[in-house]
């Protein structure tokens, strides 16, 4: 054993999940390092905008306001303390031999740890929509993050598509900021909500607080709809070509289209320490294989949405369990866990109905016209997708080498979902069978500069 | 000068002002603008599409599309979502043919 005093503790990530684990972690008398993107913690749910603005927790929050602040405020204060290092704005490009390589203003730095927890988020689960590559096409988030952290509007005439929590609130987000949204489209059907609503009953509060949300969007809801495709010119999107329930054709003029069908957990670090993956039928996508306090094995700990998609609250909860299960692991005692574990069973209960009343759209990701960008950072067409998997069989990295599809600089991120679907039409096969993308360092871009050091 | 651009300003307007360049023009923006935002309140589009015809504005706005990298006067490029505007920046939506 080495007579090292303390151990080296590294958090990834200072969203919810992040921010809990480390005030746990203090609480216990350990000192830790907080990696993060941001220049200021928060995460995205609860993102702050920069130095200077002056809206209200409540104005950018809503109901999530005393939430925020409470997150926000343990964050400075234990950074401010000296309780905890913070890297801000710095991204954790590579993991290898217990060594983070990390991105920031000065290069890149490495950072060895003895237990990492990693609190790495979700982002928008999109689907291609033909035409989805022009400009003025953007993910649900990125116009609540373009509301909430620059007070902007990411459009003069807003359509919103897809599924999900989320759709629902940027959409009367947008609509109480004073955005021009023309319609706000979700591909479940009626029947198919109503199919979650037994397990969404586990929320009952947060249930109805969506049903208030959609009710303000009044005559811009629809439910049930067929997306066709977004119509642009040389500048970006001028339409959005859809079908109602019943079948009837509309061109919505718009110039900004938001989409997104709930969240995809992001995965890539996990993927690098080497974590065990399985494909989680309801959620169509894989998630990193943990227990129930979110060890992974090898010192690693995952909490929050990166891992299973519970939401901000889970996150949280998610996050001091995650810390406790390192505590515990370095022998140091901790706080029962009992309640928060019977909080997250809760959760998981009611995210299980969110996935049911608002799925993935399978269908149509496998319905995708050959000429149809599925990869937005290469062009890869659903056609070259279907032509690799024949040659490469229904393999995903056999398809990823032949079509180039996942090999963009947002490594598969926002394609790899669907290209799994058309790979398993094609195939024959489920797509837990066809396999996920090898994650593969750097899992963000870095100028060659971070690299070279003076002297 | 006063160019509408793809994005509507909503909220905190009574930010101080700041100017860049983009392809060599002057151009107005407010401190606390990221360079995707201070781009799009005069412009419609971040870069051109290298692999399609179409012009690009971002995705993600959280640095893990990576749909908006441009570039500078000085060379090295920028994620425009994750990165603040700072006076006097000099950006493009294309790289200079000089480069080339």
């Amino acid at each position: 054993m080495s007579e090292t005093p303390s151990p080296r503790i590294v958090i990834v990530g200072a969203g919810p999940a992040g921010i809990r684990a480390a005030a746990t972690l203090v609480e216990a008398g350990l000192h830790l390092v907080v990696i993060d993107e941001g220049q200021r913690a928060g995460g995205q749910i609860y993102r702050r905008p920069p130095a200077g603005f002056t809206r209200t927790a409540k104005q950018l929050y809503g109901s999530e306001a005393a939430k925020a602040d409470a997150l926000h405020a343990l964050f400075d204060w234990l950074a401010k303390e000296g309780r905890l290092t913070h890297c801000a704005a710095s991204s954790v490009i590579a993991a290898q031999n217990g060594r983070l390589h990390v991105l920031g203003e000065g290069g890149v730095q490495l950072v060895g740890y003895d237990r990492l927890i990693l609190a790495t988020g979700a982002s928008d689960r999109v689907a291609p929509v033909p035409g989805w590559q022009s400009a003025g096409v953007y993910g649900l988030g990125a116009a609540q993050i373009a509301l909430k952290a620059q007070g902007v509007a990411l459009g003069r005439r807003i359509v919103l598509i897809g599924s999900g929590p989320l759709l629902t609130l940027v959409g009367a987000q947008l609509v109480k900021a004073g955005a021009d949204v023309a319609a706000v489209l979700d591909t479940s059907p009626w029947h198919q909500q109503m199919r979650g609503l037994w397990q969404l009953a586990a929320r009952p509060l947060v249930t109805l607080r969506g049903l208030a949300l959609r009710a303000r969007l009044g005559g811009r809801y629809h439910a049930g709809v067929t997306l066709e495709r977004i119509e642009a010119d040389e500048k970006g999107v001028t339409a959005m070509r859809w079908r109602d329930a019943g079948g009837r054709e509309y061109r919505t003029p718009c110039d900004m289209i938001g989409m997104g069908w709930h969240l995809r957990a992001e995965t890539h670090l996990a993927d690098l320490v080497g974590c065990a993956f399985t494909y989680d039928e309801q959620w169509r996508q894989w998630l990193p294989k943990t227990d129930e306090m979110g060890r992974a094995g090898n010192g690693v700990y995952l909490a929050g949405d990166g891992a299973r998609l519970l939401g901000a609250d889970g996150a949280e909860i998610a996050g001091r369990l995650a810390a406790a299960a390192c505590l515990a692991d370095l022998g140091i005692p901790a706080r029962s866990t009992g309640g928060d574990l019977r909080k997250l069973a809760r959760l998981e209960r009611f995210a299980r109905g969110l996935a049911c009343a608002f799925p993935w759209p399978a269908a149509m990701a496998r319905a995708l016209p050959d000429d149809a960008v599925v990869c937005r950072c290469e062009n890869v067409i659903a056609g070259a997708v279907r032509e690799s998997a024949g040659f490469g069989g229904g393999e995903a990295n056999r398809v990823k080498s032949l079509s180039r599809v996942g090999m963009g600089r947002c490594q598969g991120r926002y394609c790899q979902l669907a290209a799994v679907e058309l790979v398993a039409a094609q195939a024959g096969c489920a797509p837990g069978a066809v396999g996920r993308f090898r994650g593969q360092a750097p899992v963000r871009p870095a100028p060659i500069g971070a690299f070279l050091r003076d002297g | 000068m006063i160019i509408a651009g793809r994005i509507v300003r909503l909220a905190e307007r009574d930010r101080a002002q700041l100017h860049f360049f983009l392809d060599g023009e002057m151009r107005g923006a407010l401190a606390g603008d990221t360079v995707l935002t201070a781009m799009l309140a005069s412009g419609h589009a971040l870069r051109k599409s290298e692999f399609g015809a179409e012009p690009r504005a971002g995705f993600c706005l959280m640095g893990a599309c990576q749909d908006c990298w441009v570039w500078q006067d000085e060379g090295p490029r920028l994620r425009a979502c994750s990165t603040l505007l700072s006076e006097g920046m000099r950006l493009r939506t294309m790289p200079s043919e000089s480069w080339l």
